[in-house]
């Protein structure tokens, strides 16, 4: 037992813990908890529902400014081939959810539960997807299996419609989903795999009495988050999509084509259905799942088993492969003249001063935002979960929360980004001093995020048993420094993870910053957007792999800065069994 | 002398001029006006990045008071944050977005009409019809045909040299063009196929042409990079854009087909309520001066002012002569109709074609 599973403050051997001040400790706990709620509950207002409000007003009220009723939404259903477009996106976005989870669920098993060589390597190639820009997997899959592509025998010009949008989705999605299963995959308790054994149960009995069950909560977010992230995400359809209209699109195609803002925030209204049914289903999940790692559990160590770990090797390398060929396709674009006629390579695509899109003044932007985003981000979202998962408070009070941290997930970048602009920008609002600024940026990215964050915070902060917060309060411990002290520690992992996560993911943020930058803080992401829509595709390539590079780059520094700390922390997890 | 850190170039470092913006506003606008010995105008643009260098280059020569700070995205965006920043305005001058996108700002009310210097030498049509206009353009762009060479000998495809031409059969998912919906340049095309033909033989003429379209794509510049690449051979495109990819060394031939070119103005215009509303002339006098219109030459075919233009080796002499009729008004009181009948027509295949 290592010193942190210990109470930080051990009560002197002969005080008596009066009942009275327990009850004071745990009145002071919920103040506090409570306070901070509130404050995020103001937060989430303010920088969510109502610039959400604000952008759906645009919607339901006619010009007047009165109650449109159901005319808009009679218009939206009855304009030609909403149904089938409805369809056609449940479609693509269910079949890459069935496609991506059951991959991903093999990915992180291999990398948790077995002996493979190498996890570290693996674990790195496949989050790099989310480093990526979403438009560097269509640009990858035109120059793979476009009709001037690597590979054009094979899909036969096919690309362009439900199978690129597949694979395109697969291949941004399936870090989100991989993150969320790594999570719900890291700890489990050898005790129970112990008794499986004992009772005779083969691998594929313990897996679906023991393994399945514990991470259901990690499966049915992952398949939340790939289905949402699909049906909302426009960059990847936009560019392979052909004929294959989907709603993400027909949003785009409403707002930016044609300026028809009620339109577009119809659909976005329409889109959100997604995140609230999940939030439903949350809820029903939530009652059933059971913290896995009480404080006495052991944790479970994989053993050597030559040919699973073989199997798994193998599929690692081939999901891995896959993902590699795809960046290194976009690598390559960016480094050749002309392509397919002049293969030459050079360098003149880096060369952003002369294009579109803010030079490397834009770079430098991107990195503020990233590091605003990823600071800020993480103490609010984390803490955020914590007070969801580990405090009680009105149920009111929990509920909205809860509500609200799913939101985000299912709101198009567009939407939330337009919402923004009508409610920061309005002349009476108070806040309008945040319009334009570097500050809106962040805000905006922090929120358009929340949700995967939460979720990966949310996933850890279940597997750590409530007996550590009812022991601290007992002794008197005060809840922040159950807090900072235990929680934090034993979650770094996962904390880390959202910091880089968020890093990451502004720096590749389009959609919703897109209305919201002014001359001062043009984006490296936006640049991205619009060099491909100048039709530059090579220096599109080129700035999407300096996006990435930046965020390797960070990625390891982190993961070497700051190792040791975790490995300290985190020296429980090796520390419990050996007791 | 607080003045002299203030930074008035760009280039200064973020964190400096903030903090500077902070001190500055703690001493009161006095110290704020002192500080700024420049206008800064916020000019939203559709305009190229190396032609907005220029562009800026000249203008400041004769304009050293007046700071440029730039907001630039494709015409859609830019048009739907103009939009959308209706109730509080935050740009001064537009300069550099199509008319189109122009004439529903001022159905909207959000532009102040002024008459630049220069108006008397702007040839009429290729300004807005209102006295003093609302917007008073700079240039022309019409649409063009990529086509590109080498595919087209790899695969026995005939040069086509009217738009009627690409309905022939051979032509069977070679073609890309802009989505109306999504593209000024794509509506501009169907716009001006429906004004020059009729309205029953344009819908006849587009179902058929529909099965030849290999993809449509969502920005307007797209077709003409993707004919140059050979991923679709044929693209429907806008000469701006054609002879900057054949001088950038793609193979690809621009055709002016043969009945007519829809077309657009880039034109400027002052927001209403600018706060810098003499800065902001002096922006539209030099939009509309004979020197600006020597830099739109070095773009465009056909520039607002006549008698300017020189002739591109790669384009016809009488380039101007090729412009089909266009009724901007009809064009945009008709988009909703039109796009909604273009919709039902070619966005039901469920499937996208083999």
């Amino acid at each position: 037992m290592t010193s942190l599973l210990h109470p930080p403050v051990l009560p002197a051997a002969n005080t008596s813990l009066s009942a009275a001040s327990i009850h004071r400790a745990i009145n002071r706990d919920k103040l506090l908890s409570n306070g901070l709620k509130y404050l995020l509950l103001v937060l989430l207002l303010l920088a969510l529902a109502l610039p959400l409000v604000a952008v759906l007003g645009q919607a339901l009220l006619d010009h007047s400014g009165h109650w449109a009723g159901l005319t808009p939404w009679r218009k939206l259903i009855s304009s030609p081939n909403f149904l089938p477009m409805v369809l056609r996106s449940i479609g693509v976005a269910s079949a890459t959810a069935l496609l991506v989870v059951p991959l991903a669920y093999l990915f992180a098993y291999g990398l948790q539960r077995t002996l493979v060589p190498l996890r570290g390597v693996w674990r790195a190639i496949a989050l790099l997807p989310l480093l990526a820009p979403s438009l560097l997997p269509g640009i990858a899959l035109i120059y793979l299996f476009g009709n001037q592509g690597l590979f054009k025998e094979w899909m036969n010009g096919s690309i362009y419609g439900f199978w690129g949008i597949l694979l395109g989705e697969a291949f941004y999605t399936f870090p989100h989903a991989l993150m969320i299963l790594l999570s719900a995959l890291s700890l489990a308790d050898a005790r129970l795999y112990d008794a499986a054994a004992a009772m005779g149960a083969g691998s594929w009995k313990t897996f679906r009495t023991v393994t399945l069950p514990a991470t259901r909560y990690g499966i049915f977010g992952a398949f939340c988050v790939v289905f949402t992230l699909t049906i909302t995400d426009f960059g990847v359809p936009k560019i392979v999509g052909g004929a294959f209209s989907v709603l993400a699109v027909e949003a785009y195609k409403a707002i930016v084509g044609q300026q028809q803002f009620d339109r577009g925030a119809l659909i976005g209204l329409l889109l959100l259905l997604p995140a609230l049914l999940s939030f439903a289903l949350d809820g029903l999940l939530q009652r059933r799942q059971r913290a896995q790692m009480s404080s006495r559990a052991e944790l479970l160590k994989p053993r050597r088993q030559w040919r699973r770990d073989s199997i798994y090797s193998l599929i690692l390398l081939t999901i891995s492969g896959a993902l590699l060929v795809m960046i290194a396709v976009a690598c390559l674009a960016s480094l050749v003249k002309l392509w397919p006629y002049n293969l030459q390579l050079t360098l003149m695509h880096y060369d952003f001063d002369n294009m579109d899109g803010g030079g490397w003044l834009a770079y430098r932007n991107s990195l503020r935002l990233a590091l605003g985003t990823s600071v800020i981000g993480t103490m609010v979202i984390f803490t955020g979960a914590w007070l969801m998962e580990k405090t009680r408070g009105q149920r009111w009070l929990d509920s909205s929360l809860r509500m609200l941290s799913f939101l985000p997930m299912a709101v198009p970048g567009l939407v939330l980004g337009l919402g923004f602009v009508f409610f920061f920008n309005h002349p009476d609002n108070p806040l309008n001093f945040l319009y334009g600024s570097m500050a809106i940026l962040i805000l905006c990215s922090i929120m358009h995020f929340y949700t995967t964050a939460h979720l990966t915070a949310l996933t850890a902060l279940k597997q750590i048993d409530p007996e550590f917060e009812a022991a601290s309060a007992s002794l008197k411990v005060p809840l922040w420094r159950t807090y900072l002290r235990i929680t934090v520690p034993l979650c770094l992992p996962a904390v880390l993870e959202i910091f880089r996560y968020l890093f990451v993911s502004s720096m590749t943020t389009v959609s919703a910053v897109i209305f919201l930058y002014s001359p001062d803080t043009v984006l490296a992401s936006v640049a991205v957007l619009n060099m491909d829509d100048a039709g530059d595709v090579g220096p599109a390539a080129a700035m999407s792999t300096l996006i990435l590079l930046t965020s390797i780059t960070v990625s390891l520094l982190m993961h070497w800065g700051l190792g040791y700390w975790v490995r300290r922390a985190q020296a429980w997890r090796h520390s419990v069994t050996s007791d | 002398m607080l003045f002299l850190l203030f930074p008035t170039n760009q280039k200064a470092s973020m964190k400096q001029t903030t903090i500077l913006k902070m001190i500055a506003t703690v001493l009161g606008s006095g110290a704020l006006l002192c500080a700024h010995a420049a206008t800064t105008l916020t000019v939203y643009t559709a305009l190229e990045a190396d032609q907005i260098k220029a562009y800026q280059a000249e203008f400041q020569k004769a304009n050293p008071d007046i700071e440029i700070k730039w907001v630039r995205d494709s015409t859609g965006i830019v048009t739907a944050k103009l939009l959308a920043e209706k109730n509080n305005p935050k740009a001064d001058v537009i300069w550099g977005l199509a008319a189109s996108s122009l004439a529903i700002l001022d159905k909207e009310g959000m532009l102040s009409a002024y008459a630049p210097k220069n108006l008397a030498n702007i040839e009429t049509k290729y300004r807005s019809a209102a006295n003093p206009p609302a917007w008073v353009g700079m240039d022309v762009w019409g649409s063009a045909i990529c086509f590109n060479t080498v595919e087209a000998q790899k695969q026995g495809l005939p040069k086509p040299t009217s738009w009627a031409d690409l309905t022939k059969p051979v032509y069977a998912g070679k073609i890309v063009m802009p989505h109306p919906a999504s593209s000024g340049t794509g509506y501009l095309d169907v716009s001006a196929w429906i004004q020059m033909m009729g309205e029953d033989k344009a819908w006849a003429y587009m179902d058929a042409l529909h099965k030849n379209i290999g993809q449509y794509t969502h920005s307007g510049s797209k077709p003409c990079k993707q004919a140059a690449t050979g991923e679709f051979p044929i693209g429907i495109a806008f000469e701006y854009r054609a002879v900057k990819t054949k001088k950038e060394g793609a193979p690809i031939d621009i055709i002016l087909p043969s009945e007519g070119l829809g077309w657009d103005i880039e034109a400027t215009a002052i927001v209403k309520g600018t706060k810098n509303l003499d800065a902001a002339k002096r922006l539209a006098d030099f939009s509309a001066s004979k020197d600006a219109m020597g830099l739109y030459e070095k773009n465009f075919a056909v520039v607002a002012m006549p008698g300017i233009a020189k002739p591109d080796p790669l384009l016809p002499a009488d380039y101007e002569k090729h412009l089909a009729k266009n009724d901007f008004i009809w064009a945009s009181s008709n988009r909703e109709r039109i796009l909604t009948e273009w919709s039902k027509r070619y966005e039901s295949k469920a499937e996208p074609k083999p």
